[in-house]
Formats: C-alpha cells, structure tokens, sequence
C-alpha cells in the first residue's frame, strides 16, 4: 500500500507565548517545535498498516520553509520512507490555499491513501484534509478514531457529541487521524541515523490564492484564579454559597 | 441585501441546539447586511420536515427540507453535495455551519465544492465591508486570532456555544429538496450510530461539567461525579486524557487540548491536577471550581474556588449541599 501522510510542524503548546511586533502573529523567539500532534498519530496509522501488510510506502510531505525538514526527518525517523517539503514562507492560514498545494504534489502519486491529522495544534482550523479529498476527488472519511482496512476497503469510527459513528468507504481515500488511534512511536536511534539517509525532495509549494487572513493576535484575559476557600468537607458550605451569591451559578 | 444559507444539523430526527445557533448566527449577518433572508437546509429521514418551523422560530424565512429514508444518518458526500448546491444556486452572501463533529466534517467538504475559503471555530462574527470578520482560538486556546475573510460566498463554522440562540419569529416558508446526490452512488457510507448515554446532556452544551482526574483512584469513583451531575440536574461528566487513556471513561469525554473543548457556565475540576492539556480544553469556562488535594496544583490558579482536601470526602458532601439548594 502506498500511503502519503501530510504533517505540519507547530510551536511546543507548552509555551506561554508572546505576540510579536505585527500584531498578528506570535513571537517565534525561544519557541520548540514539534510535529503537530494529531500528524504524529497519523505517522505511526501509516506505519502500522505498512507494518501489517508487510510491504508498502509511506510517504510524509510537509508545506513550509526549510525548518520544516527537521518536522519530516523526524517522520523518516519514525519509520517513514520518503519526504517532500513543499517550500512556502509562511505558511498560509488559508485552509484552502494550502490543499491546493497539497493537491498539485498528491495528484498523480498514485497513493492508496492519504493522511491527515485531524487538525493542526496552532491554527486550529480542521479544513485542510477534506478540502484536499474535494480537490482530488476523493472519498473522506475525518476525524477517524479507529481505522481497519481490508480488500481495498476501510472502516472507521468518528467520536461526535455523545455518540459515535462508523462510515465505510473505498480505497483510494483520504482519512484525518483523531487522537487515541494508536500512540506515536518513538525513533529509534537506529531510525534516526537511517533518516538521514532517505529521500527529501524540495519543490516549490502551488499555493491557491488567500482569501483568509489573520489581521490580529492577542492573548485572551488571563484568568484571575487562585482563591483557595478552605480545606476537606468543611468548605462545601462556603463553596456552596459562593456559588449562589457571587458566581450566581447554582 | 443579502441572503444568508445556515445549516441545521439534525441527529436521530431531532435538530440539535447547534441548529439553531446556526440559524441564529446567519439571523445576525442577514440583519447585519441589510435584512436578507436566512435559508435553512435540514436534511433527514422521512418526518424531519415536522421540525422545521422551529426554526423560523430562530430567523429563518425559508427552510429547504430533504426527506429520504436512506438519509436517516449523516451521509458526508450526499448532504455536502446538497448544501454546495442551494449554496452555489443561491447567491448567498454567506453559509453558516456549525463546528460540531458533524459541522467539522461538512463545512470544509462544501466550501472545497463551492471554491471558496472558510472561517472555522468562529467564535464571533460580523460584517464588515465587503469581508467577514470573525475571533478565532489558536495554540490550543492560548492565543486568540481575528481573522478576515473576504469573497462570496463567505462559509463560517461557529463554534458550538459561542452564539446563543435568539429568537426571531418568523413564519418559515418550508420547501422540499431533493438529495443533489442519489445516497446509493455515495462512496462514504454511514453504518451505523453509537448513541452515547442519552439521557445524559452533552459536554459542549451542559451549563455545568463535572470533570474528573486521577485524583478518583478508581473507575468506580466516577459514579461519586454521576451523582453531583445528577443533583445539578443540568450538568454533564467529563475527564482528563490520563482517565481515557486508562480507559476508565470513553475517549469522547475527554476534555482537553486534543479533546473536547468546553465553556460551561460552571466547571468543577474533581482530583485533576490541571495538566496544561486539560486546561486548554476548558480555561474559558464562566466559574471554575477545583477539588484536590495537593495546595500547590496549576489547578487552582486557574480556578475562581478552591477546595484543598479528598475529593472521595468532598464531592458526597457537595452533592448533598446542591441537593438542597436545588430545592430552595
């Protein structure tokens, strides 16, 4: 099986952050970054089905600058076999700027199938995957908590409100990861020195036109907590009236 | 003036409240543009079409009904099919979804139809001049972007809760649709829907989540925060990741970065020690309670009160306390 998986590389969540000097966007200065979190449960989907069937090819492509090379040999390392970095500084905000990139490099690489995770972890928008599946004409299944795959065909689970749901759909077809899927491996060291053998390509990333943009960033009121009312069972009766009188909750 | 499209997500032949926050939300950007119409798509088994005046309760003018037996599931590819249709058919100004699962799944599928960009997870929205103008959380919350989308239609997914639902009488006219796609030629096929505990509110919609963390030693102790759920009466039961991922409650209740997202008007935090992943998911909440043990928990600088002690010893207590304020 042939499978691509797309993944971004984001700032480490736990940051307080800054916002930089444009008003609308983030301070990089002294962030980490990693693999968005849902991508890596998407990497390891891709590696468990290459895994099981005992022959295959993983692909990871990643759009953004030359930074993001680090984010891709991280998934060689995992255990994926090939890379391409789709060059483009910054990164659009525009979910559908950004699938037709992805689109143009996925077309004709005859994947059986493609993954997403279910969201980048910064821009938080959830378009990406199934406006790619649109734009290649796809079937798409998103926010998968469970994938099985058999005889061309795939069954998978999505967590809604209190319920869940199960969709079958063909092979080709294009998936977005949600967490709990299966754990992210760790690289091995022997992964990491084989990394850096493997293929990366660089292309220039065909972005569509932005239509989205980000005009401001602030940080939200930071809460004022910090108001211990009392110790053990004693301090229901305080927290109880507190609750009607000043919170007017109960 | 301009006309505005809104999606009315319906589960198990009910529409669900995010409907009508949808159909409110595009009530506000009609008014806002002029005084255009809302449209409203409800789609459905046969018997959804009893529902839709409720939405003219809400703003809508004319309320688009597809009823098919095969369509008693969400079926992804048929309803983006159809909604991309009425959107395109339309001239909308703007279509407005919901970002629930269903929303999530739908709104980028219609907007990659149509050709055109989306605002996600709005939590607010306005008009301005030839774009739309919407707050949207980054960085798991932390940061909050406005962003600004320009072109027509104009597709937005508003966060669930971030819009009350107000009401707006109108008589709605209501028409039948057919599928724009025949659900037999659909390659996503719905197979079956898991109902969750039903008679249990739903995390993003209860005005009070009672959540719970390690600090609960046993799976067994959750009934401990079914029974303080229970005496609030309107509250639903949430958990960390470390809880899920121990399989001590389904995945689905988890609340957090890489979870559920919550803003109740009262959250109460029972033996959770306030990893920054969990509080992601629930630091915009209106009053934040916190039962723990340890005095030195990130918890409590985030919560408005908090309760140093057992939360086995504690939540009892507490239960009974809110029983009896209830019946005052």
């Amino acid at each position: 099986m042939k499978i691509a998986v797309c993944i971004k590389r984001v700032p480490d969540m736990e940051t307080r952050f800054k916002i930089a000097a444009d008003g609308k966007s983030v301070d990089q200065a002294g962030l980490k970054f990693d693999m968005s979190d849902f991508d890596g449960y998407a990497v390891e989907v891709a590696l468990r089905l290459k895994e099981k069937e005992g022959q295959g090819d993983v692909t990871v492509i990643s759009l953004g600058p030359s930074v993001v090379q680090e984010t891709l040999r991280k998934a060689l390392s995992m255990g994926a076999d090939r890379a391409v970095q789709l060059e483009a500084d910054p990164v659009p905000f525009d979910g559908l700027a950004i699938a037709k990139a992805l689109a143009a490099e996925l077309k004709d690489g005859g994947y059986d199938l493609v993954l997403f995770g279910r969201m980048a972890i910064d821009s938080s928008n959830q378009t990406v995957g199934p406006m790619t599946a649109e734009l290649l004409g796809l079937p798409c299944m998103t926010a998968a908590s469970s994938l099985e795959i058999a005889g061309g065909r795939a069954t998978a689970r999505r967590e809604l409100e209190g319920a869940a749901e199960i969709l079958e759909f063909p092979l080709p077809a294009v998936v977005t990861i949600d967490e709990g899927i299966a754990r992210p491996r760790l690289p091995s060291l022997k992964g990491i020195m084989g990394a850096k053998k493997k293929p990366l390509d660089v292309k220039p990333a065909q972005l569509g036109e932005e239509h989205l943009t980000v005009t401001r960033m602030e940080l939200p009121p930071e809460r004022t907590g910090g108001r211990i009312i009392g110790e053990g069972p004693d301090a229901v009766p305080e927290l109880v009236r507190l609750l009607r009188s000043e919170a007017k909750v109960l | 003036m301009a006309n505005v499209f809104a999606y009315a997500e319906t589960r198990a032949g009910e529409l669900r409240r995010v409907a009508f926050e949808a159909v409110s939300a595009a009530r506000q950007l009609a008014d806002a543009g002029g005084g255009g119409e809302v449209h409203a798509l409800i789609v459905g088994a046969p018997g959804v079409a009893a529902k839709a005046e409720q939405l003219g309760r809400y703003g809508a003018d004319v309320v688009s009904v597809v009823e098919d037996a095969a369509l008693d599931k969400y079926s992804p590819e048929v309803v983006a099919a159809t909604a991309a249709q009425l959107i395109g058919a339309g001239a909308f100004r703007a279509a407005v979804f919901c970002a629930s699962a269903q929303g999530k799944d739908l709104a980028p599928r219609v907007a990659a139809k149509l050709g055109v960009s989306m605002i996600s997870d709005a939590t607010s929205l306005e008009l301005k001049g030839d774009a739309i103008v919407s707050q949207h959380p980054v960085n798991t919350g932390k940061v909050v972007a406005t962003v600004t989308l320009t072109g027509s239609p104009a597709i937005v997914a508003v966060r669930p809760g971030a819009i009350a639902p107000v009401e707006a009488a109108r008589a709605a006219r209501v028409e039948s649709v057919k599928p724009a796609m025949d659900p037999a030629v659909a390659r996503v096929v719905p197979k079956e829907m898991i109902q969750g505990n039903t008679a249990q509110l739903d995390l993003g919609e209860a005005p009070v989540v009672v959540s719970g963390g390690r600090g609960l030693k046993v799976p067994e102790n959750f009934k401990l925060l079914e029974d303080l759920a229970a005496a609030f009466g309107n509250a639903a039961v949430g958990a960390t990741r470390a809880v899920t991922d121990e399989g001590w409650r389904p995945h689905s209740d988890q609340i957090g970065q890489t979870g559920r997202l919550v803003s109740p008007d009262l959250y109460i935090a029972a033996g959770i020690s306030g990893a920054i992943q969990h509080l992601a998911g629930m630091r915009t909440s209106r009053t934040i309670v916190a039962i723990n043990k340890d005095r030195e928990a990130p918890i409590f600088k985030v919560a408005d009160y908090g309760i140093v002690g057992d939360v086995l010893e504690i939540v009892p207590v507490l239960t009974e306390a809110v029983k009896e304020a209830k019946k005052e």
